[in-house]
C-alpha cells in the first residue's frame, strides 16, 4: 500500500490510505461477490423460461440489433472512461476526474435512454411483462441491470459533488474508486446479458 | 393496478375470532403501557441514545436476543395452539383456514424471525470479542441489519391482526400461493417480511465476514481462532451466497404476484417448479445458517466445561467447511417426491448422505473432548451434553430420509416433522440456549439463576422428547404433516395426546427461562472481573461487561488457540500493562439505520396492500437515508481519550474491590 509520504502528481493509491478505505474497498469486493449471486439466479431463470413464449413475440422478433450493439458500445466506452477517470484521481488530478466521470455518466444515461425507449417499443409491439414467461424473465433481468446502472448514475453523481466541495481527499477517493469498481461490475454483467439473451435470442 | 390505487382489502382489520381480539386488546395495552412508563420515566432520550442508535455490536446483539426471545415466545405459542387443536381427535379449538395460518407464520417466524436473530444476536456479542476487535468492520451496517430484521418482523406479525396472515406454508409453494388460489395480503406479507430482513442478513454475512477476515488481533492468526468464529466466519460465506437467491425468487414471485408476471404461473409458461428449486436453493444452505453457529457454541462450550483443549481443532474448521460446500448441492432433497428421475434423485441422495460424514466427525470430536476431562455441568454445558444424543436422533432420521425411494414413505408425514424439529431443537435452539446462558456473564455482569435453570433445561428437554418421539411414530403409522385434525379411527390418538402433553412441558420450560432471567435481574451476585466460567478464549479476558471499546489495549498475547486459558496457566494476562494507553477510535451513534428501516416499514407495508404510491415513497425514502449518511459521514467517528479509558479502569477497579 502507498503512504501518505508519497509525491503529489505520482500515481498512488489514496483511496487505499485510511484502515477505514481498505475494509470499505474489501467489502465491497464482498458485497459484489452476493451481486454476482443475485445476476446468476436471474440468469438461470431467465435461460429456463427463454423458449416460454407462450404464443407472444419471440426474441428473435424483438431484438434489434444495431440497438443493442449501441448499448453495448456505451457501456463498454463508459466502463473505459470510468478507469481513467480513477486513473486521474491516483495522480491527484480533479479536473480530470471530473472530465472522464461526466463522460462516463453521460454514456450512462444514453445506454439508459436506449434502454427505456427499447422497452417502451417491446410494450407497444405487445410484449409486456405479463405476456409470458419468457418475457418476465427478459423484463425482470434487463431491467434489474438497468436498475443498477441508474443507481450507479445517481451515486457516482453524489460522490462527484462531494468531490467538488472537499477535493480528492482519501474518504472521497475512496468513494469514487467503489464506485468505479461498481461501474465496472455492471459492465461485465451486461457482456452477459449481451451474449445470454440477446445473441443467444437472434440465434 | 395503478399508482393511485388505494383499494381496502375485504378484512382491513381482523377481528373474526376471539384469539385474534384477544391479540388486539394484548398488543394495545403493551404498547400504550410501554409509551406510557416510558414517558413517565422520561426514558426516551435514553432509549434512543443508547439504543435506537447505537452501534456498539454488544448492545446489538442484546437487541437481536430480545427480539429472537419475543419471537420465540409468538412462534411457541403458534405450537401450543397446534398441539391444542391435536391433542384429541375431531376438535374444534381452531378451524381449517386457522390453523393453516398457524403453521404458516410458526415456521416462518421461528426459522427468520426466531433463530436467525438469536444465532446473530450471539455473533454480535461474541464475535468481536472473541478476535480482539473493537467492534465490526461496519458498525452502522449492522445497525441497519437489526433494524432491517426487525421492521421484516414486524410487518410480517402484524398480519395477524391487519389484512391477515400468510397461509401457504413456511415454504410458501406456488401455485398455492400465486395470486389465483390465494389472493389478498397474507402471501405480500410473507413476501415483504422475508425480503427486508433477508437484506439485513445479507449485510450481516458480508459485515462478518470482513470483520473476521481484516480485523483480528496480533497473533490471532486463522488457525487460532475460537470455533464459534470459525462457524461465524463459514456462515458469513453461506449466506453471502445463499441469501441473494432467496432476494431474487421473493422478487420473482412479488413480481407475479402484484404486476400479473409468468415466473411461476400455471399459464403463459410459467413454471411453479422453478419456486420450489429456488427456495430450497437458498433454503438448505439456510438450515445450515442456523446449525453451523450451534456448533460453534457446543465446541466452545464444550472444551471450557470439559477443561481441555478442543479435540480435533483442524478435523472441526475441514468439517464445517465440507458441510458448507455440501449444504449447496441437496436441495433436492426436499422434494424427491416431485418427478425428477431416478438419476437427479440419485445424485442428491447420496450428496445428501454425505453430510453425514463430517458431521460425524464433529460429534466424535466434542466426545473426544470431554473423554479425561474433569467435566462440570452448569446450563451452558447441560444444553450441550443434551444437544449431542437428541441431534444424533436428528440426524440418523436426516439420513433415512436421504434415501429417496424410502423417503416416498416418509416425504410429508409427521416422520419428517419430527426430524427437522430434533435437529433444529436439538441442534439450533439448545445452541443458542447454551450460548445465552454462557455469553449471559459476558454482556452483562451476573449469570442467570442456575436453580431455576436445571428446572427448565429438564422440563424442556424432557417434554421435547415426549413430544417429537411420538411424531415419528405416528409419521410411520402415515400421519400427513399440516392436517387440522384426524378422526378417532385413525388410530393416532394417544400418541397425539402424548406430544401435546410434551409440547406444554415446553412451554412451561420456557417459562421457566424467562422466570430465570428476570429473577437474575433482580438477584443473581454481581461479579465484574469477566472470567465467570474460568474460560479459554479471549473475550473473558476483558471486564462484565466490556467498555464500550472492549479492549483499553490490544491483547499481545496471542499464541495458541487458548490464549487466556495458557496466559493464565502461565500467570499472565493477554495484556502487555506496560504499553501506555492510546487514544481510541470509535465510531458515532447514527440515526440512520433505525430512520431508513421506518421507510422500509412504510414501503413493506404499502407493497404489502399494493398500495404503489406509499411503497414508492418508502422505497424514496430509503435512498434519500442512505443519500443523508453519505453526505455526513465525513463526521462519524470520535477518539475515546486516554482519560476516559482512566476513568473506567479505575472504576472497574474499585468495583472489585469492594466486592473482595
Amino acid at each position: 500500500m502507498a503512504s501518505s509520504s508519497v509525491p503529489k502528481g505520482t500515481p498512488n493509491f489514496p483511496e487505499y490510505q485510511t484502515e477505514e478505505g481498505r475494509l470499505k474497498i474489501f467489502g465491497f469486493w464482498v458485497f459484489l461477490a452476493a451481486e454476482v449471486v443475485l445476476f446468476s439466479t436471474l440468469f438461470a431463470t431467465y435461460l429456463v423460461l427463454a423458449d416460454r413464449t407462450a404464443g407472444g413475440p419471440t426474441g428473435k422478433e424483438l431484438f434489434e440489433v444495431k440497438d443493442f450493439m449501441i448499448e453495448t458500445m456505451l457501456l463498454l466506452t463508459s466502463s473505459f472512461t470510468c478507469g481513467l477517470a480513477v486513473l486521474e484521481m491516483r495522480k491527484g488530478n480533479k479536473k480530470g476526474v471530473f472530465i472522464w466521470m461526466i463522460a462516463t455518466l453521460a454514456m450512462g444515461l444514453g445506454f439508459l435512454g436506449m434502454e427505456i425507449s427499447e422497452f417502451v417499443a417491446y410494450v407497444h409491439e405487445g410484449a409486456t411483462l405479463q405476456t409470458s414467461a419468457f418475457l418476465s424473465g427478459f423484463f425482470v433481468l434487463v431491467g434489474t441491470h438497468g436498475a443498477h446502472v441508474t443507481l450507479g448514475v445517481v451515486w457516482i453523481s453524489l460522490v462527484l459533488t462531494q468531490v467538488a466541495k472537499r477535493g480528492l481527499t482519501p474518504m472521497t477517493c475512496r468513494k469514487l474508486f467503489i464506485g468505479g469498481l461498481y461501474w465496472h461490475f455492471l459492465d461485465v454483467v451486461w457482456i452477459f446479458i449481451f451474449t445470454a439473451v440477446y445473441l443467444t435470442g437472434l440465434i | 393496478m395503478g399508482l393511485f390505487n388505494f383499494k381496502m382489502p375485504e378484512h382491513f382489520i381482523i377481528m373474526n375470532n376471539p384469539l385474534i381480539i384477544g391479540a388486539w386488546i394484548s398488543i394495545i395495552l403493551v404498547s400504550v403501557g410501554i409509551v406510557f412508563f416510558v414517558t413517565k420515566y422520561k426514558k426516551w432520550g435514553y432509549l434512543w441514545r443508547e439504543w435506537f442508535t447505537t452501534v456498539d455490536h454488544k448492545k446489538i446483539g442484546v437487541m437481536y436476543i430480545l427480539a429472537a426471545l419475543l419471537m420465540l415466545f409468538r412462534g411457541g405459542f403458534d405450537a401450543i395452539l397446534m398441539r391444542t387443536q391435536l391433542a384429541l381427535p375431531d376438535l374444534k379449538v381452531l378451524d381449517a383456514q386457522h390453523y393453516n395460518e398457524i403453521f404458516t407464520t410458526h415456521g416462518t417466524v421461528m426459522i427468520l424471525f426466531m433463530a436467525m436473530p438469536f444465532i446473530i444476536g450471539l455473533m454480535n456479542v461474541a464475535v468481536p470479542l472473541q478476535i480482539g476487535a473493537r467492534d465490526v468492520a461496519f458498525p452502522v451496517l449492522n445497525a441497519a441489519s437489526f433494524w432491517l430484521f426487525f421492521v421484516g418482523a414486524m410487518i410480517f406479525n402484524i398480519s395477524f391482526v391487519v389484512g391477515g396472515s400468510p397461509d401457504a406454508g413456511w415454504t410458501n409453494y406456488v401455485p398455492l400461493a400465486g395470486s389465483d388460489l390465494t389472493p389478498g395480503v397474507g402471501i405480500n406479507y410473507y413476501l415483504w417480511g422475508l425480503q427486508i430482513a433477508g437484506i439485513g442478513t445479507l449485510a450481516t454475512g458480508v459485515n462478518f465476514f470482513v470483520t473476521i477476515l481484516k480485523m483480528r488481533a496480533p497473533g490471532m492468526t486463522l488457525l487460532r481462532m475460537p470455533m464459534f468464529t470459525w462457524s461465524t466466519l463459514i456462515t458469513s460465506i453461506i449466506i453471502i451466497f445463499a441469501f441473494p437467491v432467496l432476494t431474487v425468487t421473493l422478487a420473482m414471485l412479488t413480481f407475479d404476484r402484484l404486476f400479473g408476471a409468468h415466473f411461476f404461473t400455471i399459464d403463459a409458461g410459467g413454471m411453479p417448479m422453478m419456486w420450489a428449486n429456488l427456495f430450497w436453493i437458498w433454503g438448505h444452505p439456510e438450515v445450515y445458517i442456523v446449525i453451523l453457529p450451534a456448533f460453534g457454541i457446543f465446541s466452545d462450550v464444550i472444551s471450557t466445561f470439559a477443561r481441555k483443549r478442543l479435540f480435533g481443532y483442524n478435523a472441526m474448521v475441514i468439517s464445517m467447511v465440507a458441510i458448507s460446500g455440501l449444504s449447496f448441492i441437496v436441495w433436492v432433497h426436499h422434494f424427491f417426491t416431485m418427478g425428477n428421475g431416478p438419476w437427479i434423485n440419485s445424485v442428491f441422495s447420496i450428496t445428501t448422505m454425505a453430510i453425514a460424514i463430517p458431521t460425524g466427525v464433529k460429534v466424535f470430536n466434542w466426545l473426544f473432548t470431554m473423554y479425561k476431562g474433569r467435566i462440570e455441568t452448569p446450563a451452558p454445558m447441560l444444553w450441550s451434553l443434551a444437544f449431542i444424543p437428541n441431534f444424533l436422533i436428528g440426524g440418523v432420521t436426516g439420513v433415512m430420509l436421504a434415501s429417496a425411494p424410502a423417503d416416498y414413505q416418509y416425504h410429508n408425514s409427521y416422520f419428517l416433522v419430527s426430524h427437522f424439529h430434533y435437529v433444529l431443537i436439538g441442534g439450533t435452539v439448545f445452541g443458542c440456549l447454551a450460548g445465552m446462558y454462557y455469553w449471559w456473564p459476558k454482556i452483562f455482569d451476573f449469570k442467570i439463576n442456575e436453580r431455576i435453570s436445571k428446572w427448565a433445561f429438564w422440563l424442556f428437554v424432557v417434554g421435547f422428547n415426549l413430544c417429537f418421539v411420538p411424531m415419528y411414530l405416528v409419521g410411520l403409522q402415515g400421519m400427513p404433516r399440516r392436517v387440522y385434525t384426524y378422526g378417532e379411527h385413525m388410530g393416532w390418538t394417544t400418541w397425539n395426546f402424548v406430544e401435546t402433553i410434551g409440547a406444554y412441558l415446553m412451554g412451561v420450560g420456557f417459562m421457566l427461562i424467562v422466570w430465570a432471567i428476570i429473577y437474575s435481574i433482580l438477584h443473581e451476585k454481581r461479579d465484574r472481573s469477566g472470567d465467570p466460567w474460568n474460560g479459554r478464549t479471549l473475550e473473558w479476558a476483558i471486564s462484565s461487561p466490556p467498555p464500550h471499546y472492549n479492549f483499553s489495549r490490544m491483547p499481545s498475547r496471542v499464541t495458541s488457540a487458548d490464549p487466556f486459558w495458557d496466559a493464565k496457566k502461565r500467570g499472565e494476562t493477554m495484556f502487555d500493562e506496560n504499553e501506555p494507553l492510546k487514544p481510541i477510535h470509535m465510531p458515532n451513534n447514527d440515526g440512520m439505520p433505525i430512520v431508513l428501516s421506518g421507510f422500509m416499514f412504510i414501503a413493506g407495508f404499502g407493497f404489502v396492500f399494493e398500495w404503489l404510491l406509499i411503497g414508492f415513497i418508502g422505497l424514496l425514502g430509503v435512498i434519500g437515508s442512505m443519500i443523508w449518511r453519505s453526505f455526513k459521514d465525513y463526521d462519524a467517528d470520535h477518539y475515546v481519550q486516554v482519560d476516559e479509558i482512566e476513568r473506567d479502569q479505575a472504576e472497574l477497579k474499585a468495583a472489585l474491590e469492594g466486592r473482595s
